[in-house]
This record gives structure tokens, C-alpha cells and sequence, in this order.
């Protein structure tokens, strides 16, 4: 879907992926320089495959969607809010039937794949009711239900393991807690540990950076790239920008359907996330005198895409210009100010 | 003082007051585990509109000569689909939606009822009259408590689950839809079951109080679960043996403690109450001078 790219100008995002992900199509990618086209992702963790969803007041919130994405993968779900991500995935966890298409989960159609225990969900927070009367360790513990009796009775492994993803997500302490006297970093971590306890294959993660501090971002992230070398597949929803290139090997565009699906160095760039979020996105540039002492000899610009969470930085030669330019999707905004 | 204890002792020495005490504990306790779904979902309303709602079922199997369960649960049932459907298919609230379509059906029922008015009373069907319950509609009352308490047993935490996060419920292959139905049938049957105990118009208070009262008092599922049906089977219980000596509607006096029980709680809480709150106010203003 887009122009082979000179390798120089993806040194920056290529050598993060290549670093952090042994998928064999990443690393092609990031030598050969151009989008793995032979090895595009077969599907064989998630699978969309021409998807429409309509919803019963007759509003089609996605439109002929399609990715494919492999074991081992970490993929961002990319849009403005209302662009359909929470939909791609209810229709993931069959929470809305298709109107068309199909989604298939490690090959399995989505009914088996969910009788399996394959797919575990971090909800939006906005999703949960926090006065609900639960501990925290009650929460983790219903990510090992799956794994239960008929009567939901925990074994002592249930226990272990739950124990077990509050450590992991440094939760311990808080265990008792009832799960609304959490921060905000917190509360995504409980739901994070649940996934842990789980064991799913696939993980889908619903907004997991928002309304949470940088400490809980990095943690997360850490946890995720974790799973990703353990082979599990992480569909993240996120209007975080910055932090795509820092830790996904794929993304998808969205906007009510798929404008683009891909490696993160093809798709993430400057042209299609314009596309994605029109009006929405702010957009600074920085040039010339502005930016360098020689600013005739000098063309590399700096620009600031953002549309409120954490901006995306570009710098390089026709970061700022050339908007079918690929874009050196360098992290020099990793550690900047939050915009909230 | 011995005549004193003879005197609270009496309503023990009455077949029907017995049966009046019993059948009520029953149906408290099982109306209270519902509510401990009920209330947290936002739902509580359900339990009011379903107690009117039967009310033609009930209507038209007195005048047919069928079991008056019957009637009510096919009325019941009917409701909750209604109500599901509209709230699927149109933009209306919630609330619009109640209050239109089971007034309707309360209204329908009193209707077909003053038609009738030697084969149905209304003053039945509305205050409930657990005194002079029939034999028969003890053993549908015991019946309808004996399975929904069994039901619930076996899936109270798949319930727990799908009531606080759908999403995971189907995730870890809980049938969700299933489980709703399932719910709904048994709060239906309950409602019915609670309709001979305090009458109509006070069906919500059992399937919400308890459960309210015991989520100032719990921060778990499962201890909320317990209080509210330790609350609803005592004070359903105690309410039918103080309406002997109260001369009064027995649903008047079960709702009335329920709700004072509900006041203390409100009150004293340990941890979610009005003091509790006031405590930790003062001592967060003390801690930052
Ligand atoms: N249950 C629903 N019924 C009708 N429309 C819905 C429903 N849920 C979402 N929508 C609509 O679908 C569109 C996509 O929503 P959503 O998938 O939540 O977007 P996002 O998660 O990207 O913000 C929005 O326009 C929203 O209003
Ligand atoms: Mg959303």
C-alpha cells in the first residue's frame, strides 16, 4: 500500500522492531527496506476479513475491514474516537455479529475460539463500574474462571497463578483493595493482571495509556513486548501516537474502516496519519531558520503530530514537507511533557 | 413476665401464622440474592415494573381458574421480553420505556380485575395477603423458592461475572445471553412468589432493599450476597410475626423493617456510611493542618 521506502530514512524505526520482535516478516522488512510483501502476515493469530458492523439503530460503525495478524505480533488499533475502535472489538469478542465478513481467531471462527479461553480483554475504563463490590484479587481471580469447574471453585494453581500476575504488574499490595480506590495506572493494571491470569492468546486492549501516568505506560509496555516474545498477539487500541513506533510491529488505521493495515514503518507515517485524522490532529512544524543555523544548507524539519495524548515527533529531511514522505518515526518525544 | 413470653409466644401456637412466617423467610431470601444483581446492574425499576406487570397474568388465571403462578409468570416473562425488545430496537430510555409499558399492563390488570370482582380481589393483588395464604399457593411459592435458590447456587459467579464485565464473561465462554434469560426468568418467578407475600406495590422493595442495604456493608460480592439474604429472610420473617400484634398488612410491616435496617446502615456503616464518611473527612482535614 505504499512506495518502497529507502532504507536509510527507517533506521530509526526498523532497528526498534528489529531489536524487539523476532517475527521473521519484521525482520525482512527492516533489512530488505521495504514492506514484506511475501511475508505479510498470514492471520493465523487474528484474522478481519472484510468486516461490517451495523448496529441495530442502523448505524454502520465499520465499514469492509480487513488485517491480518501472526502470533508473536503487537499491533496498534489507530483512529479518532468514534472511528469504530471499541467495535472491531466487540466484534472480535462477538459482542456484535458481523452484518458482513468474518473474524477469525487463531483460525478458529470466533464462538470456539471463546469456548477455548483464547481471548482476554482489557476493557476501556470507562467500560467498568468501579463501585462494583470486588477486590482486586477478585478480579484476577475471574481471569482464571475459564480454566474452572462448572462451580468456579479455585484450585491451589488458580491461586498461584493469580498471586503470581498481581506481582508481575506490582499489584501485590493492593490486593484487597476494592477496585475503586485505585488510581487510574492501577485500575489498568488489575484488568491487566486478569489478562495475565487468563492465559489468552490473543490479548485486546482498549485504550490502556489513557487517563495513565508515564510510570504505568512504560510498565505496561514492558509487559506487553513480554508477551509478544512469548508468542502472544496484542491488538491495542490507542490515540497515544508517540508511542506506536516505541513498541508496535504493526498498526491499523481506522477511520469507520481500514485506510491502511501494516508494518509500523510503512503505515505510521505522516501522509496516513493526516488521512486518519483529519481536522483532528494538531500539527506542528518546525524549519529552516527556525530550527537550524544553516538553514539553506540544512532542509531536515521537525514536526509535532498530536491529537491530545502523548505527540509523535518527525524529524528528518522532509519530515515536515513531503507529505508522501516516508517518515523517520524517531521517539525524541518519548520522554516530553505530557499534554495531560 | 411469664404472661409476657406466653403473649410473644402466640403466634407460634397458629397453623397459618407459622406457614405466614416461614413462606415469607423463604421468599425474603431468595428475593434478596436476586437483588444483589439487581440493584448493581441499575436495574432495581425491573423489579418494580415486573411486580405490576403480573398483575393481569394474575387477573386472568382467577378468572380462568388456573394457578395463579401461572398467569403471573406468563405476564412476567411477556414484560421482560417487551422490554428487552424495546430497549433494543428504539432510542427511548430505560426508565420511559418501564413506565409506559408495565403501567400499561397495571392498568390492563386492574381493569379485568374490577370486571370480574368476585373472582379476583384487588386488594389481594395489590397488599398481598400472606395470612391467608392457600395451601396450594404454598407449595408454588416453596417450589418457585426451592429452584431459584438452587439455580443461583450453581451459577452465582457466572452471574457475578457477566453482571460486572460482559466482556470477560464472553471471553472465558460464559453463554451471557443465556445467563440473562435465566435471571430474568427467575426474578419473574420471584416476583410472583414475593406478590402473595407484600402485595404489588411493594414487590421492589424486596428485590432491592436487602441487596441495598448490604452494599453499604460489603466490599465483596459473595459477603454482600450473604447479608442481603440474611437480611431479607430475618426481617421478612420478623415482619409477618410482628403483624400479628400490629393488626397491620403484613407487607407493610416486612418493608418497613427492611428499610429501617436500610437507615442504620445508611447511618453507621463502617466504611460506606453517612459517619464513616464525616470520620475520614475530619481526619484528612486534621492530617493536613
Ligand atoms: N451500541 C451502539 N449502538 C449504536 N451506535 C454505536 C454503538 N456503539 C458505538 N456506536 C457508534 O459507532 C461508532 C464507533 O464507535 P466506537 O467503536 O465506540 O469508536 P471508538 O472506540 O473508536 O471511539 C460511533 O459513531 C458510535 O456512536
Ligand atoms: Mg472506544
Amino acid at each position: 500500500m505504499n512506495a518502497p521506502v529507502p532504507a536509510d530514512r527507517l533506521a530509526a524505526a526498523a532497528s526498534t522492531a528489529a531489536a524487539s520482535t523476532a517475527a521473521a516478516s519484521t525482520a525482512a522488512a527492516s533489512t530488505a527496506g521495504v514492506p514484506p510483501a511475501a511475508a505479510a502476515p498470514r492471520g493465523d493469530g487474528i484474522l478481519v476479513d472484510r468486516l461490517s458492523v451495523t448496529y441495530p439503530n442502523g448505524m454502520t460503525a465499520v465499514r469492509d475491514a480487513s488485517f491480518a495478524l501472526d502470533p508473536g505480533t503487537i499491533c496498534a488499533l489507530v483512529g479518532v474516537n468514534g472511528s469504530g475502535k471499541s467495535t472491531v472489538f466487540k466484534a472480535i469478542m462477538g459482542f456484535v455479529r458481523p452484518s458482513a465478513g468474518t473474524v477469525r481467531l487463531t483460525g478458529l471462527p470466533v464462538p470456539q475460539a471463546l469456548k477455548r479461553n483464547i481471548v482476554a480483554y482489557v476493557p476501556q475504563s470507562e467500560e467498568v463500574d468501579w463501585n462494583f463490590p470486588v477486590l482486586v484479587e477478585d478480579v484476577v481471580m475471574m481471569g482464571r474462571y475459564g480454566h474452572m469447574n462448572l462451580l468456579r471453585v479455585a484450585s491451589r494453581d488458580d491461586r498461584r497463578k493469580v498471586d503470581a500476575a498481581l506481582e508481575r504488574v506490582g499489584m501485590t499490595a493492593f490486593r484487597r483493595r476494592q477496585i475503586g480506590e485505585l488510581s487510574g495506572g492501577q485500575k489498568k493494571r488489575v484488568f491487566l493482571a486478569r489478562a495475565l491470569a487468563q492465559e489468552g492468546r490473543i490479548i485486546l486492549l482498549d485504550e490502556p495509556f489513557t487517563g495513565v501516568d508515564v510510570t504505568t505506560e512504560a510498565a505496561i509496555v514492558a509487559l506487553l513486548r513480554d508477551l509478544r516474545d512469548a508468542g502472544h498477539v496484542m491488538l491495542v487500541s490507542t490515540h497515544n501516537l508517540g508511542s506506536v513506533p516505541d513498541f508496535c510491529d504493526q498498526v491499523v488505521l481506522l477511520d469507520r474502516t481500514v485506510l491502511a493495515a501494516g508494518p509500523t514503518a510503512a503505515v505510521f507515517t505522516r501522509a496516513n496519519l493526516e488521512r486518519t485524522f483529519g481536522g483532528v490532529l494538531r500539527n506542528f512544524s518546525l524549519g529552516g531558520a527556525a530550527l537550524h543555523a544553516d538553514a539553506d544548507a540544512d532542509r531536515r524539519s521537525l514536526t509535532v503530530l498530536t491529537d491530545d495524548e502523548r505527540p509523535l515527533v518527525l524529524y528528518g529531511d522532509d519530515a515536515g514537507r513531503d507529505a508522501d514522505g516516508p517518515d523517520a518515526a524517531d521517539a525524541a518525544g518519548r520522554d516530553d511533557e505530557r499534554r495531560r | 413476665m411469664d404472661t409476657l413470653v406466653a403473649e410473644l409466644l402466640i403466634p407460634f401456637g397458629y397453623d397459618y401464622m407459622r406457614k405466614a412466617m416461614w413462606v415469607s423467610a423463604l421468599v425474603g431470601g431468595t428475593c434478596a440474592f436476586l437483588s444483589a444483581y439487581l440493584m448493581l446492574k441499575g436495574w432495581s425499576l425491573m423489579g418494580d415494573a415486573l411486580g405490576h406487570a403480573i398483575v393481569p397474568g394474575v387477573a386472568v388465571a382467577a378468572i380462568a381458574g388456573a394457578p395463579f403462578a401461572a398467569g403471573a409468570f406468563a405476564a412476567g416473562l411477556l414484560a421482560s421480553l417487551a422490554m428487552h425488545v424495546v430497549r433494543q430496537k428504539s432510542r427511548l430510555r430505560e426508565d420511559a420505556v418501564i413506565g409506559l409499558v408495565f403501567t400499561t399492563l397495571f392498568a390492563l390488570g386492574l381493569l379485568i380485575a374490577s370486571l370480574r370482582p368476585t373472582a379476583v380481589s384487588i386488594q389481594t393483588i395489590v397488599l398481598g395477603n400472606i395470612l391467608a395464604i392457600a395451601d396450594e399457593d404454598v407449595v408454588q411459592v416453596a417450589v418457585i423458592a426451592a429452584v431459584s435458590l438452587a439455580v443461583m447456587a450453581v451459577v452465582w459467579k457466572d452471574m457475578m461475572v457477566t453482571f460486572f464485565d460482559e466482556a470477560h464473561a464472553r471471553s472465558i465462554g460464559i453463554r451471557v445471553g443465556a445467563l440473562k434469560v435465566v435471571f430474568f426468568t427467575l426474578l419473574s418467578a420471584c416476583t410472583v412468589a414475593a406478590l402473595q407475600a407484600v402485595g404489588a406495590c411493594l414487590v421492589i422493595a424486596m428485590v432491592v432493599t436487602p441487596g441495598a442495604t448490604a452494599y453499604l456493608l460489603a466490599d465483596r460480592f459473595g459477603r454482600l450476597v450473604a447479608i442481603a439474604v440474611a437480611l431479607g429472610t430475618t426481617t421478612s420473617a420478623v415482619g409477618a410475626y410482628l403483624s400479628y400484634f400490629l393488626d397491620g398488612a403484613t407487607g407493610g410491616v416486612i418493608v418497613t423493617l427492611q428499610t429501617v435496617l436500610f437507615g442504620l446502615a445508611f447511618v453507621f456503616a463502617p466504611k460506606h456510611g453517612v459517619l464513616a464518611a464525616r470520620r475520614r473527612r475530619a481526619a484528612t482535614l486534621e492530617a493536613t493542618p
